[in-house]
């Protein structure tokens, strides 16, 4: 919502402040100011000049030698522009000024563009005279302006006068962020009420009075009919007649202007400048186009087809509401009005609309249609159906005053009566108890007043004006009270009564657990997106029927590429190895803590299960083992070691098929690790091994715990012994640790695999392992036999398992 | 006739120890002229040829002498030990500017480091953290937040909707819901997560993003007791200097609301490049809980009281780390994530 400082001063006459007092207020007061434009900033010493004589240029054809009547002296300019005559006024830039732009009207700089006196082709030239694009401005907005050359100013302008201030341009424009409860503040009038409460000063509305000069009833002209009252509440209708279609004043214009509208002729202006001023948006009809001298408001049928005014064809549904005559459509309501019943400079009589649409409607239906307009933007807001009446008023009152035709007597309107204020109480002790304020009721009222809240002393109820829709109850009112007092005025104070100790979930410690166990381990941390598209169930080499394809699908995506609900952690960490890979980084250890998304059922009824994630991944050094060793850090970390096993057949497709495990938890897999399968690796254009584990959390938060028991460092000597042995190539170093561990008794302190070689010395299917086993007892020192007894029962399981013993 | 004995013995003794050069040449001397071979024993051996009253005499005089050669041989050890130290260390020196050996340890993500600041300001006031889902159901992420059917505000939002009545919420203040729906007052809680909405990336724009939703219900609890608190939430997490601006505003599910900017705190509010020469930068949206609201989720509104608030983690992320791009956020080049 843009407004300019005059626009609002001609209601709020008092105000005088800096620009930027006015844009620091009113975003205090709660009318945030994004910004503001000073029209002027680079306009300087420009006066209005009059031609007194052009002379042709002895050395150059295309340029003109004038003598200019400046007040004070007649000076010599040179120009290229030759769209003026002897006599006519211009505006005069004198040596040393400055103006916005150049006569190309493209982009202004920053510090516009300083003029000196100088010579043009031999001939001394004392200033410039200047184009409407010079002053920073466009012919849009000053339509009086030629395609190309000086702006030629009034004949009645004060020569010598200062011609930015007859342009109108010693103004500001304010950029205003309209919060989408104050529908009030989407008009000029709106914008100076919050002005006016915000510097105290008096508020002037309009006074609107229309003379209806001209003969019989408008209610003898037309007639109203509202079928759909469910999306129209009101509907206003005022005629006027003797129309005469001219420019628009230049104060009207150049208020339009100033807000972006471009001027057009009277009766548009009009329109445009009741719909700024009031936040009311109007149409106009050609009379002789209305068929029946009627309108009726309804909904269109499902296929129709209708053209606007600006000549396109629209598709129309049963959910749009149209204005139509006796015969036929002639606007898309609240939209745009039909090619059909448009003005031409011909019209003589002018039907006038003001109403009231439901604004959801309004919204749904320029969505659909494809078509939103300034007067769509306002009605799907929801306007106060009091402020139609208003506005057509305001409307009828401009074409009498601009001469624009004679309005016929009488207001034809249809709807819902207009409902009766709002009261309710004032309780100004529940105010400041809310605010944490002692602000007295009187100055509660007297704040209250000033935007023209009223205030029933007898029923201690205020009085709420038709336009403040969002004021319903004591809350609002402690809004209002507080703003207009200063938020800054409200003390600080802590919460004094709530004793709460807070504090983090068990679920968020593991996970800030594993987050810490990732880093120690090289890991750093990045965040993917939670949606994807399908096409990564058949990057990742996922059969057809994998039950991580059963996603959940978002109906409105931002594309393919995001349009599912992931099911599975592994895209977001491969896609970001990829980038690293690709800028050339070396050694990418990455690690992700993220949702997954697992339907219960498809189509979606009920929230899904959404499971942490902890996903890690890495290229360069290291192999499958540095990943093990990663997750076994964290795992230890949350007591949750002792009970782990690998599967190799984790029956991962995307995993290389022999370097794969699930991780398992006593009898319940918990995540998987493995090197990622070259297939998938060329699917993401990796070209060189990567790794992966991920570890589904709700299982891990579940069987986690930072509980630890000391337990005591041993007096007696340790006793160690070597096994070194050679072993069928598919047993698994996992199934002789475990019989080791269940022959050697509790007295084994710790295994360790110290060599393992496969090659020359060993035949072919076999592998050379080597353990180190170390026995202790906490009570007394070991005796041979005991552990000799203990290694006994371990070569006998290593027999039974084919494996010998290497002397 | 000994005592000269011993007196060639000590002064050849001494010459020798002043001529050695090393630890194991003293050694020998020690041998030499203490150890049982040596000639000084031997003159004790030759005491059997003294007259008995002499012995004593002549047995100081050996003892002296004994003592003597062996002050100057551990004296003169001492000095090569020392010498030897000081030509071990000198060999040692290293050029200390070499190249450090670091653990390659891994690195948070700025949006967590964010996170955890604000967990920490707020688990530090007495707030619980909690968690909601991110696919929501539309009750909670707009109807019970005063954000009916229709409202004007659910598009302004640009939902991503699986269907009419399930979405991926668009902001944390869906947690709120849930937790006032416990019915356990006082509470007082943030919940971090993240949110979703239909904005095509750009270096300003993500259409995932995250978000800390804040919430205290109590009695009495006031407008000023949310200046208050968030006043000192700036403070902790941009400096114990900043000053903190509340400027009104509307958000459906809170009345009054407010946004708050804090004095910018890289110019400390004279205004610069950062805060665009405003010296002010908005942080986030807060508001006293609308009755209504409270309401819905069976809180009287006649008896208690809240304030909500809710705060960008990127945008905090990218303000605090002059992040330019918020597209640095999702792609986890190392080369960003290492600088945190």
């Amino acid at each position: 919502m843009n407004s300019s400082k005059s626009w609002i001063k001609a209601y709020v006459p008092e105000l005088s402040c800096t620009d930027q007092e006015f844009f620091d207020a009113m975003t205090l007061s709660g009318t945030k100011t994004e910004g503001y434009t000073q029209l002027d900033k680079n306009l300087d010493r420009i006066v209005v000049g009059q031609i007194k004589e052009i002379a042709p240029h002895p050395d150059a054809d295309k340029l003109v030698i004038c003598q200019v009547d400046i007040g004070t002296e007649t000076i010599q300019i040179v120009t290229g522009a030759n769209n003026m005559k002897e006599g006519d006024k211009v505006p005069v830039v004198l040596d040393g000024g400055k103006v916005a732009g150049g006569h190309d009207g493209g982009p202004l700089p920053e510090d516009g563009i300083k003029i000196k006196a100088g010579k043009l082709r031999g001939v001394p030239s004392a200033g410039m005279m200047c184009s409407i694009e010079e002053l920073g401005s466009t012919k849009d907005y000053y339509p009086d302006a030629p395609e190309e050359g000086l702006y030629i100013l009034p004949a009645d302008t004060e020569v010598g006068a200062d011609a930015v201030e007859v342009l109108g341009l010693h103004d500001t424009v304010f950029e205003f962020e309209v919060t989408s409860n104050r529908v009030d503040c989407y008009s000029i009038l709106g914008i100076a009420r919050e002005a006016s409460a915000t510097f105290r000063l008096p508020f002037e509305a309009p006074k609107v009075v229309v003379k209806e000069e001209a003969d019989g009833n408008a209610a003898d002209m037309i007639e109203v009919e509202i079928k759909d009252t469910d999306l129209c509440s009101n509907y206003c209708a005022r005629v006027a007649k003797d129309i005469k279609i001219a420019p628009s004043p230049e104060w009207m214009q150049r208020r339009l202007s100033s807000v972006g509208i471009r001027p057009i002729n009277n009766l548009v202006d009009i329109t445009n400048y009741v719909m700024m001023e009031y936040g009311q948006p109007m149409h106009a009809y050609d009379m002789s186009t209305i068929a029946g001298n009627r309108i009726v408001v309804k909904r269109a049928s499902d296929g129709d087809t209708f053209i606007t005014l600006d000549g396109q064809e629209r598709k129309l549904d049963s959910e749009v509401l149209m204005i139509c005559d006796g015969e036929k459509e002639v606007g898309i309501a609240g939209i745009m009005g039909g090619e059909n019943s448009m003005i031409t400079d011909s019209v003589d009589t002018v039907l006038f609309e003001a109403a009231t649409f439901n604004g959801p409607n309004i919204r749904k239906s320029a969505k659909r249609v494809g078509l939103r307009t300034d007067a769509s933007g306002l009605f799907e807001k929801g306007l106060d159906p009091a402020n139609a009446l208003d506005a057509i008023n305001r409307a009828c009152q401009l074409v009498e005053e601009l001469g624009c035709g004679k309005v016929v007597p009488g207001v034809v309107q249809v709807g819902l009566p207009i409902k009766t204020l709002k009261r309710f109480s004032l309780e100004a002790d529940r105010i400041n108890k809310l605010l944490g304020t002692d602000i007295s009721k009187d100055e509660m009222v007297e704040i209250l007043k000033r935007e023209e809240v009223g205030y029933d002393e007898k029923a201690d109820e205020v009085i709420i004006p038709s336009f403040r829709q969002d004021l319903n109850q004591m809350c609002d009112i402690a809004e209002e009270v507080a703003r207009f007092s200063g938020y800054d005025k409200i003390p600080t104070t802590l919460p004094k009564n709530s004793a709460t100790t807070g504090g983090i979930s068990f679920k968020m410690r593991v996970e800030k657990k594993a987050r810490e166990i990732a880093q120690f381990c090289g890991f750093s941390q990045g965040y993917t997106y939670s949606f994807e598209s399908p096409k990564v169930f058949d990057k990742l080499l996922l059969p057809q029927d994998a039950p991580e394809r059963a996603a959940i699908k978002i109906s409105n995506p931002l594309g393919e590429d995001f349009s599912i609900m992931r099911t599975i952690s592994l895209n977001g960490m491969l896609t970001s190895l990829a980038t690293n890979y690709n800028r050339r980084n070396k050694d990418v250890r990455l690690y992700e803590m993220g949702n997954i998304y697992i339907p219960k059922s498809l189509p979606l009824v009920e929230l899904p299960d959404e499971r942490m994630q902890f996903t890690l991944g890495f290229y360069g050094e290291g192999d499958f083992f540095t990943m093990k060793g990663a997750v076994e850090e964290f795992l230890d970390s949350v007591n949750m070691l002792d009970k782990i096993s690998y599967d190799p057949k984790a029956g991962k497709t995307f995993l290389h098929p022999g370097r794969q495990a699930a991780i398992v938890y006593g009898d319940t897999v918990i995540g998987y690790l493995g090197e990622v399968h070259p297939a998938v690796c060329d699917n993401y254009d990796i070209g060189t091994r990567v790794y992966i584990a991920v570890l589904d959390m709700p299982y891990v938060v579940e069987n986690a715990s930072f509980d630890t028991i000391y337990t005591g460092i041993a007096k007696f000597p340790a006793v160690t012994r070597d096994i070194s042995m050679v072993v069928p190539k598919e047993v698994l170093a996992g199934d002789i640790e475990k019989m080791i561990r269940q022959r050697a008794g509790r007295k084994l302190e710790s295994l360790e695999l110290f060599d393992i070689y496969e090659g020359a010395q060993i035949k072919p299917g076999f592998k050379s392992m080597a353990y180190s086993l170390t026995f202790r007892d906490k009570e007394k020192t070991m005796e041979d036999e005991e552990i000799n007894a203990a290694m006994k029962k371990i070569l006998n399981g290593l027999q039974s398992m084919n494996i010998e013993l290497r002397s | 006739m000994i005592n000269e004995q011993l007196q060639k013995i000590r002064e050849e003794a001494l010459r020798q120890i002043s001529e050695s050069e090393g630890l194991e040449r003293l050694n020998d001397i020690r041998v030499s002229f203490l150890g049982k071979k040596g000639e000084l024993t031997s003159i004790l051996k030759s005491m059997k040829d003294v007259s008995p009253q002499d012995r004593p005499k002549v047995g100081q005089m050996v003892n002296e002498t004994r003592q003597a050669i062996e002050q100057v041989l551990d004296q003169t050890k001492k000095q090569l030990e020392s010498a030897a130290r000081d030509a071990k260390l000198r060999a040692e020196v290293i050029d200390v500017t070499l190249p450090a050996k670091k653990n390659k340890v891994g690195h948070n993500h700025p949006n967590t480091i964010a996170l955890e600041e604000v967990e920490r300001i707020f688990t530090g006031m007495g707030y619980e953290v909690v968690e909601g889902p991110e696919v929501e159901k539309d009750y909670y992420n707009f109807e019970a937040l005063n954000i009916p059917a229709d409202h004007p505000a659910k598009d302004e939002q640009d939902t991503f909707y699986i269907n009419g009545d399930l979405l991926l919420r668009t902001q944390t203040s869906s947690t709120q819901v849930h937790e006032m729906e416990k019915g356990r007052i006082p509470i007082k809680m943030i919940a971090p997560g993240r949110v979703f909405r239909a904005d095509e990336v750009d270096a300003t724009h993500s259409p995932s993003f995250h978000q800390v939703e804040g919430l205290v219900i109590d009695k009495d609890i006031t407008f000023a007791d949310l200046k208050g608190t968030l006043a000192e939430f700036a403070r902790q997490l941009f400096g114990p200097e900043t000053k903190t601006k509340f400027r009104p505003h509307h958000f459906p599910f809170t009345e009054p609301s407010a946004e708050m900017d804090v004095s910018c705190f890289k110019c400390g509010g004279k205004g610069c490049r950062f805060c665009k020469g405003e010296g002010w930068i908005e942080i986030l949206g807060c508001g006293m809980v609308h009755p209504h609201v409270l309401e819905m989720s069976g809180i009287d509104p006649n008896e208690y009281t809240g304030f909500a608030f809710g705060v960008g983690l990127e945008r905090i992320a990218l303000l605090k780390y002059e992040i330019d791009d918020m597209r640095l956020l999702y792609e986890n080049d190392v080369r960003f994530l290492n600088q945190f």
